[in-house]
């Protein structure tokens, strides 16, 4: 390593580390992703195999085998929260992906202008989403909320958003619908954009329609990003957590209870951590199914990771 | 706006009309923001005037001033924690993300090393945050950090992480080598050339990096819900929750609350709305 320190070289770096550089810069990930989520799922594998909880102040654990799994089967309150969560999921993700797709189109190739709408309308992903259920909660009130006053103007019935299990449920849904929204408008919109222009002209020439158009090269050419858009926003839908938190903490009854919400519920409320563990075990592991098939779609329409 | 982008308007949107394209964006706008109004001005009333349904008001700052000062937990405090987690967190995670970027993106590495950083990233970053709340909660009593700053900075590390790691991939992958290896003929070595080159040149990526790893810890309510519990490590998010959810009715302060909470991201999309939006769309669709 002759030509260390001459030139712009940093003076002082030895050799033996800048031949090495490739690996001490990796390294910090490395030990980051071991010992923050590597280790801590392994101590979760085993927690969720026993029966920890918390006896007089101090932990209490016993090995436990399957027993949690057996637990599981008997849980009314999980199997609701699953249904939920399902519910939730395909609900919003569908609504957030035909308005973010008409938004997108609406938005894409504008003379002017374009970049200011996109800037308003991605301010909600970006704000505290505790913030939104706030904002949100202060909107639905019964009484004093904007939504109703405005409903009693227009001589229109002013349901208790969040308090009748019949429709607390998608009272929360519509909060995520107006929070994420601008995440599918996003990803679509960027992919509107970078379309090819050539067979757009081709079939101008030949005198097609703009909704044949649509149909014949706009949706099969956007369908990898597509996929994209509605795979991470499923994945992401499914880790709701702090807007039902702050708008009905799962209430009233089970009626928006959600996986994540009743996970957080036996682990801190009712300090149940080896079952809590064996439900987180769970929902890992339909995540990474998950993500499994989003890297095999990605592969598959060759989009480059 | 490029040539593809108008043939495709031509052909997509050109029956739509300019018109009434303008009318559906500004129609989704007012939607978007409506509710930031709302809750703002509702924040600068007295709660006679919020009650009452009155248009014109006076407007006040004793809601703010509450929530600043004369709370149990105040939020100056709390601003000061998340401050300081927020600071922390994305500063490991812009070391460690731009260094191992750079490296997996620069070296030849065995697929199996790859597929373990970024795979791995992919699925810390898919998983459900309460996945890991366990887990930390023990760890953090294990070692007798719970309710400090630290087992927040950690687990926001492996949320902000990812989101560096591939912002800064994506940046370092686009960047010619041949300026690095024409420096490296004139005598630099690998870690100038990193420090001296790249790393300058993926400064907008760097940039919009740190203001994604910001505001994700700074928005983070699970983790600090679970690892902390008095105002002494504790963060905004999770004071505004246990003043929403405590006292229902106190209008003027839950508005100011989340307004305030609210602060560090409306700056940051007045600031650097090009770099958000790329580093928002870049993270997600390069995932």
């Amino acid at each position: 390593m002759e030509k260390r320190g001459v030139g712009i070289g940093l003076p002082g770096l030895g050799g033996a580390l800048d031949r090495t550089f490739r690996y001490w810069a990796l390294l910090p990930v490395f030990v980051v992703l071991l010992l923050l989520t590597a280790y801590p799922l392994v101590q979760l594998v085993g927690m969720s195999l026993s029966d920890y909880t918390f006896g007089g102040g101090s932990i209490v654990a016993h090995y436990s085998g399957l027993r949690n799994l057996e637990l599981m089967g008997e849980d009314t309150v999980f199997r609701a929260a699953v249904r939920n969560t399902l519910v939730f999921v395909v609900g919003v993700v569908l609504v957030e992906f035909v308005l973010g797709f008409v938004v997108a189109l609406l938005a894409s190739g504008l003379p002017r202008g374009g970049g200011l709408f996109k800037t308003v309308l991605v301010i909600p992903l970006l704000v505290p989403p505790i913030a939104i259920g706030t904002m949100w909660r202060l909107m639905y009130q019964s009484e004093f909320g904007v939504i109703n006053a405005l409903l009693r103007e227009l001589r229109l019935p002013t349901p208790n958003w969040l308090g009748d299990p019949a429709i607390a449920l998608g009272s929360v849904m519509i909060v995520d619908v107006w929070h994420w929204t601008a995440f599918m408008f996003l990803i679509l919109l960027a992919g509107l954009e970078s379309l090819p222009a050539e067979p757009f002209e081709a079939a101008r020439v030949d005198g097609a329609s703009a909704w044949q158009a649509f149909r014949a090269l706009t949706l099969p050419l956007m369908r990898p990003i597509i996929l994209v858009a509605l795979m991470l926003r499923t994945v992401f839908a499914f880790k709701v957590f702090d807007e039902v938190f702050l708008l009905t903490t799962g209430g009233p009854g089970t009626s928006t209870e959600v996986v994540s919400m009743y996970i957080y519920k036996v682990i801190f409320r009712t300090m149940e951590l080896g079952y809590g563990s064996f439900l987180s075990v769970v929902a890992a592991l339909l995540t990474s199914v998950f993500v499994l098939g989003y890297l095999w779609t990605l592969r598959r329409e060759r989009i480059a990771a | 706006m490029d040539a593809a982008a108008r043939a495709h308007r031509r052909l997509t949107g050109g029956g739509w009309g300019t018109p009434a394209r303008y009318a559906g964006l500004v129609v989704a706008s007012g939607l978007t923001l409506a509710p930031f109004l709302w809750v703002g001005t509702n924040a600068f009333k007295f709660f006679k005037d919020i009650v009452q349904w009155s248009w014109t008001f006076e407007p006040t700052l004793v809601n703010f001033r509450r929530v600043l000062f004369e709370q149990d937990i105040s939020f100056l405090r709390l601003g000061v924690n998340s401050l300081v987690i927020a600071l922390a967190s994305m500063a490991i995670s812009l070391v460690c993300g731009a260094l191992g970027a750079y490296s997996l993106s620069r070296f030849r590495w065995s697929r199996a090393v790859t597929a373990f950083v970024l795979g791995w990233m992919l699925f810390v970053h898919m998983v459900p945050p309460i996945t890991f709340t366990g887990p930390f909660f023990l760890l953090a009593r294990f070692f007798d950090v719970y309710n400090t700053y630290l087992p927040v900075i950690a687990a926001h590390t492996i949320i902000t992480l990812p989101v560096v790691m591939w912002i800064m991939k994506g940046f370092f992958d686009e960047l010619p080598k041949e300026l690095e290896e024409a420096a490296m003929v004139d005598g630099c070595n690998r870690t100038g050339s990193f420090l001296r080159i790249a790393l300058p040149l993926a400064g907008p990526g760097l940039g919009a990096a740190a203001i994604l790893a910001f505001l994700f810890s700074w928005n983070e309510f699970l983790f600090a819900l679970t690892l902390t519990s008095t105002a002494e490590a504790t963060t905004i998010p999770v004071g505004v929750a246990k003043f929403s959810q405590e006292f229902a009715i106190l209008y003027g302060e839950m508005s100011a609350a989340s307004i305030l909470a609210s602060i560090p991201a409306l700056i940051f999309v007045a600031v650097a709305q090009k770099q958000l939006l790329k580093g928002l769309t870049l993270g997600a669709v390069k995932g």
